[in-house]
């Protein structure tokens, strides 16, 4: 089982499709949709994990690009500034996946990628202003 | 036979100091030292016990003399990086505040409020060697004509920056919860609906209040590690309460004790001078406090070696009593439990957050015990001790 946070940004053109039901009919894959927005300009942005066979995984991932959706890997898309983290813990109020957990007895802030949704919460909590939301380019290939 | 009691003066303890000779400790191994060996053996081996905390502490700011200049002026209303400072003490003399927002803030107009920049955040770029921007207007008198300056202005710059923080080191705080159904954004950090999390933010028992809880030690003119340099308390801070409740160890239930210190600005690393924000509440500065205190007996020897299982706060609501003035303790936590991660509140599992950095807090009384090792931080006598109350 292959399991992986994606964001979907798609132009307006593709807003009509049923992305999702394709997903699940064609590809077997299950999904669970953290944060689904249409902008103003009609382009949207939708973030989910998609989970099911690796194989199917990467075939629907080529299905989507094909119709122009880029799909981006969310694992890496929230970083830590860990000059300006100073491990206080107000983030794991708000953490829903657990990415940002306490490591005890040392009380030391962790932040586990691959766990995070990327649902921005901790960017607006963090007092230091230590997580930030990039798109590093190279995990598009 | 029975033994001398260990009594040493702070005299003793520099003379030690300066010979390489005392023996100095972190509160969290005093901790151990007295559990393992009693605080009468503790007393007579141990000479200095460092603390340490690291958090976000309003009631922070920083005088500036920002230097006059040609022609003069006598600043009315000043700026630095778009946040009001101060400016009604003297022609170029100003206060800037840690919680002050910059003036173009949206605030909670759209709340939560973000409040990304504020007095704090300017403290901290003067400190890390930043350019800050200086704006100031004047109404223009016969021997200040000048009616306005925007500079930019540095630390290395400036003829005196001072911090000075009327209430740092709250000795114990709130755990904060929330008993209404909406998420709300506070100064303990956010909260989530029906005790969702239960936040605190103390060091435990390597806070500096924690270790000497009647300020037998502290003074004006105590010397402490304050934003990585050496720093001073000169008084009680603004809300000290040496009268709230005390457990039968003689330490605070509740917030009692503050300090106000002070240091100078030039000295200091961005690294212990942080500006912070509170999503929703406001700017703020975190600071890195911490004071070495000296084992003149047992009794400071069983002070110090107090632990977090014996220290406990209270639970208060913030959704409802706080913001209405009424805060009433909803029960008792030791800060052992709040570290482990969860505390039992009305049956109820409740994950705890910590908005104060242990982990910061460990390395400054490891930073203050090595100074005091090598004998570059000298012990002081207080001139004039924190009001106190009677022992139990």
């Amino acid at each position: 089982m292959y399991s992986k946070m994606v964001s979907l940004r798609f132009p307006k053109s593709n807003v009509n499709e049923p992305i999702i039901a394709n997903l699940v009919k064609k590809f077997d894959l299950t999904f669970n949709i953290l944060k689904a927005t249409i902008y103003p300009r009609k382009e949207g942005l939708v973030v989910m994990e998609l989970t099911g066979h690796r194989k199917n995984y990467q075939q629907g991932v080529r299905y989507l690009k094909g119709i122009g959706i880029k799909v981006e890997n969310i694992g890496q898309d929230i970083r830590r500034d860990d000059d300006k983290c100073y491990q206080c813990g107000a983030c794991t109020a708000v953490c829903p996946t657990g990415a940002l957990s306490i490591q005890r007895p040392e009380m030391a802030v962790i932040f586990e990628k691959d766990k995070c949704s990327a649902c921005e919460l901790c960017v607006l909590t963090c007092p230091a202003l230590a997580m930030e939301t990039k798109f590093d380019k190279t995990l598009l290939s | 036979m029975p033994k001398r009691k260990t009594s040493k003066t702070i005299e003793e303890i520099n003379r030690k100091i300066k010979q390489g000779k005392a023996v100095v400790v972190t509160a969290d191994e005093m901790t151990d030292i007295v559990k393992g060996k009693g605080a009468e053996k503790a007393a007579r081996e141990i000479d200095v016990v460092t603390t340490g905390t690291f958090a976000p502490m309003c009631s922070s700011g920083a005088f500036i003399n920002f230097g006059h200049t040609k022609p003069t002026l006598k600043a009315s209303k000043v700026w630095l990086n778009g946040v009001p400072a101060y400016a009604g003490l003297a022609a170029v003399d100003i206060y800037i505040g840690a919680t002050e927002p910059a003036e173009d803030d949206p605030l909670n107009r759209v709340h939560p409020g973000q409040f990304t920049y504020g007095g704090g955040h300017v403290i901290e770029d003067l400190v890390a060697g930043k350019k800050v921007r200086l704006k100031a207007t004047a109404y223009g008198t016969d021997c200040y004509p000048r009616q306005e300056v925007d500079k930019k202005i540095t630390l290395s710059e400036l003829p005196y920056a001072m911090l000075l923080n009327p209430r740092n080191g709250y000795q114990n705080y709130n755990c904060a919860i929330n008993m209404t159904d909406k998420t709300i954004y506070t100064y303990m950090g956010v909260l989530k609906p029906k005790a969702g999390n239960a936040n605190y933010s103390t060091s435990g028992q390597l806070s500096p209040l924690f270790n000497d809880p009647y300020y037998l030690t502290l003074g004006l003119g105590t010397r402490i590690f304050l934003g990585g340099t050496e720093g001073y308390i000169i008084g009680p801070g603004t809300q000290h309460n040496p009268g709230a409740k005390r457990g039968k160890n003689g330490v605070p239930l509740s917030p009692a004790g503050t300090v106000m210190v002070m240091g100078d600005l030039k000295g200091m690393s961005p690294k212990w001078i942080t500006g912070v924000r509170m999503l929703g509440y406001g700017c703020s500065l975190a600071v890195g406090l911490g004071i070495p205190i000296p084992i003149l007996n047992e009794e400071m020897a069983r002070y110090t070696g107090v632990s977090d299982e014996e220290l406990f706060t209270q639970i208060i609501d913030y959704g409802n009593d706080y913001p209405k003035g009424e805060a009433v303790s909803l029960g008792r936590v030791s800060y052992a439990d709040l570290k482990s991660g969860t505390i039992s509140f009305k049956g109820e599992d409740v994950p705890t957050v910590p908005v104060s950095s242990r982990v910061r807090a460990v390395e400054i009384a490891n930073i203050l015990k090595e100074w005091i090792e090598k004998g570059k931080f000298l012990l002081t006598e207080g001139q004039e001790m924190l009001p106190t109350v009677k022992r139990k």
